[in-house]
């Protein structure tokens, strides 16, 4: 019943949030606002964990294909499917939950609990549209670049550990990233992305939003809001992968 | 004028206000007085819709909140200023931005007229020199009359303080009453004041609503209220030692 109602609550909010921002100016710099605050800002994290995972998942690789049966370059191919299809657009997504959801929780939570959001609502302004539809327009827009630096730097982290312990050549791992190559992969990959970044987003802001209370309740929105967005998340990689893969 | 009739409102099992009729007058400073806890900030925040009242109707020159649509709403919203409790100021921004969003907002005003304007009103609020620094680096009545500044930026017609002087050393104080006062005047708003500051009271009281325990218990003016045999009010008004010496005499 709980969850429910929740879900009635959110779904209600996300009607508020769609309409047209009451002034285009004031909306597009809120946009680069959080584009930076959102998207930029979160580079620095997903470039290191990109680098070191797929330094990892390289190496656990080629310690698993390590029979003179399988060609080298297998290393270089399981690499690319992994981080492509999973490890940079749900797990770094997963990651960007954190990140990301604490800080649209805790921003929107602050505002409601000392009254900032009132202000605005009595300004006569849609205060679920000008918060929520920003960051998530910023979410949506910018995830996918983040995901395709993440992949890139996740396949270039595999080489360079590759290389350098000599547990595969530099060529076979290239000829392993480039063989049986679909494009579908990375198109695959980025509507999962499109779609995690909106539900961390929205779900984030739908709990900053109803945040009421005080400082300890913003804590606790925000935790929610990373809990049940990572679950949300886990929740569609399932079924988008039934949908766009089966 | 804002008209509220028979209007009630309860949280759960607690209710804060008990059928309250009263008149707010254009060109005047309503007051709404009160004890700690008595239902003031409630009863203003359910005047300017942000709490749905329970029974009753709240009429802004004869335009209810609870029958017109959404975007005659939003109109009359716009001509609201309202300063909070706790002054709400956006602390993504810093004190000029702050003044000048309503303006941001709803008008095509340029840039430098803004900046202008914003400047008008810090200026008439005591404030220079502050425009770029951010809520977080202010003090409380700084804070307090950066909030003001922001809710007479836009003009309103309408324009509610939910106790613009608490924090404020008495000299800032009046400063504050005045200007709250000539501008009600100047430009025939329909102010709405919280407050149990006995000095507003008597400045400034055109109007006093006196709330007590959730009843609307008695109302008048600036005069009367020191004239009154009703008991609440004469325990309100001489609580402190300073008013009653000052009857004595
Ligand atoms: N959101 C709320 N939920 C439940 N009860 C509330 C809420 N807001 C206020 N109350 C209750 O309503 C009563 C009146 O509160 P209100 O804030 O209006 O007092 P006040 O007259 O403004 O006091 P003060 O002078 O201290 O600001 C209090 O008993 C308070 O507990
Ligand atoms: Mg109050």
């Amino acid at each position: 019943m709980k969850i429910l109602s929740e879900v009635g609550k959110y779904l209600i909010l996300m009607k508020e949030v769609f309409h047209k921002p009451e002034k285009a100016s004031i909306y597009k710099k809120q946009l680069l606002l959080e584009m930076d605050n959102l998207g930029l800002d979160s580079l620095g994290i997903v470039a290191i964990i990109s680098v070191f995972m797929g330094a990892v998942v390289t190496i656990q690789m080629a310690f698993n294909v390590d029979s003179p049966l399988i060609p080298l370059y297998t290393i270089g191919f399981a690499t690319r499917k992994s981080v492509i299809l999973e490890f940079s657009p749900t797990i770094v997504s997963l990651i960007l939950a954190g990140k990301v959801g604490s800080r649209i929780a805790s921003e929107i939570g602050t505002m409601r609990v000392t009254e900032q959001i009132d202000a605005l609502e009595i300004m006569g302004i849609n205060t679920a549209s000008f918060l929520i539809l920003p960051k998530i327009v910023a979410c949506v827009l910018m995830y996918p670049f983040i995901i395709l630096i993440s992949m890139f730097l996740a396949l270039a982290g595999g080489w360079l550990s590759g290389v350098l312990t000599g547990l595969v050549a530099s060529s076979d791992y290239v000829y392993g990233l480039q063989y049986q190559f679909k494009m579908f992969d990375i198109t695959y990959a980025l509507i999962k992305t499109v779609v995690f970044a909106f539900l961390t987003a929205s779900v984030s802001g739908h709990y900053g939003y109803f945040t009421s209370g005080g400082a300890l309740e913003v804590g606790r929105s925000s935790t929610k809001a990373v809990v049940n967005s990572s679950i949300m998340i886990i929740l569609f990689n399932l079924i988008l992968t039934q949908l766009l893969l089966a | 004028m804002i008209d509220v009739i028979n209007v009630s409102k309860t949280f759960g099992e607690h209710e804060v206000l008990k059928n309250i009729n009263v008149r707010f007058d254009k060109g005047k400073t309503n007051l709404i007085i009160g004890q700690s806890g008595s239902g003031k900030t409630v009863l203003m925040k359910c005047l300017v819709g942000l709490f749905p009242i329970d029974s009753g109707t709240i009429n802004f020159d004869g335009r209810s909140f609870s029958t017109i649509s959404y975007e005659e709403k939003k109109k009359i919203r716009q001509e609201i200023g309202m300063l909070f409790q706790g002054g709400a100021l956006f602390d993504s921004m810093n004190v000029e931005e702050n003044v000048i969003f309503p303006l941001s907002m709803f008008t095509d005003m340029s840039i430098n007229e803004k900046i202008d304007r914003a400047n008008f009103c810090l200026k008439r609020v005591n404030l220079e020199n502050v425009n770029k620094l951010f809520p977080s680096e202010l003090s409380g009545g700084m804070k307090k009359r950066v909030a003001i500044a922001r809710a007479i930026s836009a003009n309103p017609k309408y324009l509610f303080c939910d106790e613009p002087n608490s924090g404020l050393d008495p000299a800032t104080s009046i400063v504050i009453d005045n200007l709250i006062s000539e501008i009600t005047q100047e430009y025939q708003i329909t102010t709405v004041i919280n407050t149990h500051d006995m000095n507003s009271v008597i400045e400034i009281g055109d109007k006093i609503a006196f709330i007590y325990k959730g009843n609307l218990w008695w109302e008048g003016d600036k005069n009367s209220i020191l004239n009154t045999d009703n008991k609440e009010i004469n325990d309100f008004v001489y609580a402190t030692e300073l008013t009653r010496r000052i009857k004595g005499k």
